[in-house]
């Protein structure tokens, strides 16, 4: 029997400035506070996007401390974090794990910057490595556009409102030390609170976390462009078709033109039809909050917000509710909202005749794009549809082979171009009900042979034999890796 | 019957839209030479053009080409261009008077010869002034390689001394001359374009309008439109019940040597019966009887 610890007296005296104890001058002081050493692993989120200020800045002051042979591990980067690449070449980080690369930095990397395969993992799969043990986060910097001085934080208020915290949620709930950093100091308790009094260590105020026009930028709009137009009106018959189409049934759309526009036609066909939607899942955007409002859609479950109207309705419509990324998509959670999902619109940039899909090398093999919650929807949704022209500009879009694997061919149900649709071989049944709708159903194969009669046989990529990402399943096995690209 | 509803505009300079217009399925396309592109474009549009004709993307889409006029220095360059692959019909621009189509007749007739080919370009002339709207009678019975005359408004409106609005007083005499000139020579008729994208609603009005009237179709300008034109076009269910009836009721009296029929007290006779199966033939090309896509 072990030796109990025998109680001792002590002295009751409470002074108010313990009671913001949390709150560090400097972002220097809140990282001494934290331990952090050479060689950990340090983390980062992404609901800012575009407008994130808060990745750079601390990685500055880490950089300038003298912190080498860091691992970074961010939710996903954006075009505005290229700065990393000094400190890639300075050694300060020399790992990286995120769901996407994208603009100077994805191209630094697929030419070889880093020595270390950078881990591109989805966004369930990410709370499945954390929750692994493979990716231990030692110090997680945590932006929030709002906290109380004892750190409950949360997102849908505040100069820099971004919605949804989903993805901080899951990383302060596995890092050993979270520092939380905002630009607007609430009173206590700011609650109801994403990220909890009982998960932040540090809190440090700075000057801003984001950048308010950024974090939203371009998600809502509805598009015209016409084959945008043509590819959402064919998705929304494909999903009207499909026998889920009913009462209760739920949704799950990306951003981008066709996505957007699906809804709307969906949402017009749900009114026509008297069909209401059980909940909306994912990146949340001003149309799925429209068709909140409208009664279209009973509850949205939101991991991120995509723009100011779904930000602004989260903190504003009590059935517009916050999950975190393990309770959206983790494969190993005790409950991912995905294995409820009955349908998901996914994009492509290549998608080849075995239906694999990728969405993280553009056409010349350079990184610039992101894994993000592809593979976990289509792998548990009832039917996942891939939406992509058949050629952009001159490339074609389905390939014999696609340069990266990011979602099995196994977990897609449909591809829909604006050249024809096609169904997977395994559904037998949903090939016919389409076909019996009126919809023009194609081999993948033809659509293959068609857009390589149109754009020609594209060059080969060349690549060495350096591999500079590796694509990690949900699962955490490695279901691809990118070799480095020529010069 | 070929249908021809949508007449889509692309400007033969825009490769994009070259490229892409036929995944829209317009019932024609309609490449143009003229107005849309620049002086300094008029050759590569024309070689773009002549390669997309021939292209297999346009292979199961009727194609036109508005070529420029015959007395400008690009008309003969771009008939021969177009003849040469293989073009479906030629839109005459501007058309006044017989003697523009003659003309037009005879130098493609020039062209088919000279490099033996079997097929009959088509004509389409379009009516953009008072003087064609006139002679709308006489030029569409002009020539058997014409297939339809169409409206082009604004040059009409500027001839007209008026201008384009929303409700298109100014263009009801001309529709209806146009129309009856159209009929009375067993062609089609085809209505101007409407350039504000935007306005979906007038959009809308215009075609419920001018389908009304009995035009085949209309000209467009962007594809976004063609799906709304093609579900005004659609018969309705009540139409398409009806017209089924009538075809079934017509077969069984065919089958049953029996004389003229009659469908709740009212008698069905050949132009019913042939109106009944245009209708089904509509309602099978716009989507609505579940063969195709209402795109």
């Amino acid at each position: 029997m072990s030796e109990k610890k025998v109680y001792k007296k002590f002295i009751k005296d409470i002074q108010e400035e313990q009671r913001s104890e949390k709150i560090c001058q400097s972002i220097e002081e809140a990282i001494k506070k934290s331990g952090l050493k050479d060689g950990m692993t340090i983390s980062f989120h992404h609901a800012f996007r575009g407008g994130d200020k808060v990745l750079n800045l601390v990685m500055d002051i880490i950089a300038k401390m003298g912190f080498k042979d860091l691992t970074l591990a961010s939710s996903s980067l954006a075009s505005v974090h290229d700065e990393l690449i000094t400190h890639i070449k300075n050694k300060v980080v020399t790992n990286i794990y995120t769901s996407g690369l994208r603009s100077a930095l994805g191209e630094a990397i697929s030419y070889g910057l880093l020595d270390k395969p950078v881990q591109i993992h989805s966004h369930g799969g990410r709370v499945h490595l954390l929750q692994s043990g493979e990716l231990q986060i030692d110090v997680a910097f945590i932006g929030v556009p709002s906290i109380d001085r004892f750190g409950n934080a949360s997102g849908y208020k505040g100069r820099s409102r971004c919605g949804s915290l989903g993805y901080a949620m899951s990383d302060a709930q596995y890092a050993k030390y979270v520092i939380a950093l905002s630009e607007s100091l609430e009173p206590y308790p700011n609650m109801p609170a994403s990220i909890s009094q009982d998960q932040v260590d540090s809190i440090v105020l700075v000057e801003e976390v984001g950048d308010p026009s950024k974090i939203g930028e371009g998600a809502t709009r509805m598009t015209t462009n016409p084959k945008e137009l043509l590819l959402a009106r064919r998705t929304a018959r494909v999903i009207e078709h499909s026998g889920l189409f009913k009462n209760g049934y739920s949704l799950q759309t990306g951003t981008g033109g066709a996505s957007l526009a699906t809804t709307i036609f969906l949402s017009e066909r749900m009114e026509e039809k008297n069909i209401k939607a059980s909940f909306g899942l994912g990146g949340i955007t001003g149309t799925m909050v429209y068709m909140l409002k409208r009664g279209l859609i009973d509850k949205l479950l939101d991991v991120q917000s995509f723009d100011e109207f779904a930000a602004k309705s989260l903190g504003e419509n009590p059935n517009h509710i916050e999950i975190s990324a393990n309770e959206y998509a983790n494969p190993s959670s005790k409950g991912a909202a995905i294995k409820q999902l009955d349908v998901v619109v996914l994009s492509a940039l290549e998608i080849d005749i075995n239906f694999n899909v990728n969405v993280i090398t553009g056409s010349k093999g350079l990184l610039r794009g992101a894994s993000g919650g592809h593979s976990d929807t289509a792998a548990e949704a009832k039917l996942a549809i891939i939406v992509a022209p058949l050629t952009r500009g001159r490339i074609p879009t389905v390939r014999s082979r696609v340069n990266a694997i990011v979602t099995p061919g196994e977990s897609v149900d449909v591809y829909v171009s604006d050249q024809g649709i096609a169904v997977h071989p395994r559904n037998v049944e949903l090939k016919k009900r389409l076909i019996k709708a009126g919809l023009t159903i194609v081999d993948i194969e033809d659509l293959h042979k068609r857009a390589i009669a149109i754009c020609g046989q594209p060059q080969k990529i060349k690549h060495t034999d350096k591999v500079v990402a590796q694509i990690r399943y949900r699962d955490g096995s490695v279901i691809d890796e990118i070799k480095q690209l020529v010069k | 019957m070929r249908l021809r509803r949508s007449m889509l505009f692309v400007p033969g300079s825009n490769t994009s839209m070259v490229c892409n217009a036929f995944v829209y399925k317009p019932d024609t396309v309609m490449f143009d030479l003229e107005d849309s592109v620049a002086i300094s474009e008029k050759d590569s549009a024309r070689l773009m053009v002549f390669h997309a004709l021939q292209h297999f993307t346009y292979a199961d889409v009727e194609t036109a080409v508005r070529v420029n006029p015959l007395e400008s220095p690009y008309g003969l360059l771009d008939l021969e261009a177009v003849i040469r692959a293989g073009v479906d019909i030629v839109r005459l621009p501007k058309t006044d008077t017989v003697d523009d189509v003659l003309d037009m007749q005879n130098a493609i007739e020039k062209i088919e010869k000279e490099i033996g080919s079997k097929k009959e370009t088509k004509l389409l002339a379009a009516i953009e002034s008072a003087l064609g709207v006139v002679n709308a009678v006489d030029i569409a019975r002009c020539s058997k390689r014409l297939m339809g005359i169409a409206l082009g408004a604004e040059d009409f409106v500027r001839d007209l001394r008026t201008q384009r609005t929303k409700e298109g007083l100014e263009l009801s005499a001309a529709r209806s001359h146009i129309l009856l000139a159209a009929r009375a020579a067993k062609i089609n008729a085809f209505d101007s374009v409407f350039s504000d994208v935007k306005d979906k609603e007038g959009f809308i009005r215009e075609v419920t309008y001018i389908k009304g009237l009995g035009f085949d179709g209309k000209s467009l300008v962007n594809p976004n439109q063609i799906s709304t034109l093609h579900s005004i076009y659609a018969p309705t269910k009540q139409e398409i019940e009806w017209a089924l009836e009538v075809i079934e009721a017509s077969e069984h009296a065919k089958k049953h040597g029996l004389g003229v029929i009659s469908i709740d007290g009212k008698m069905v006779d050949a132009p019913i019966i042939a109106r009944a199966k245009s209708v089904i033939e509509l309602a099978k090309a716009s989507g609505v009887m579940g063969d195709d896509e209402d795109e």
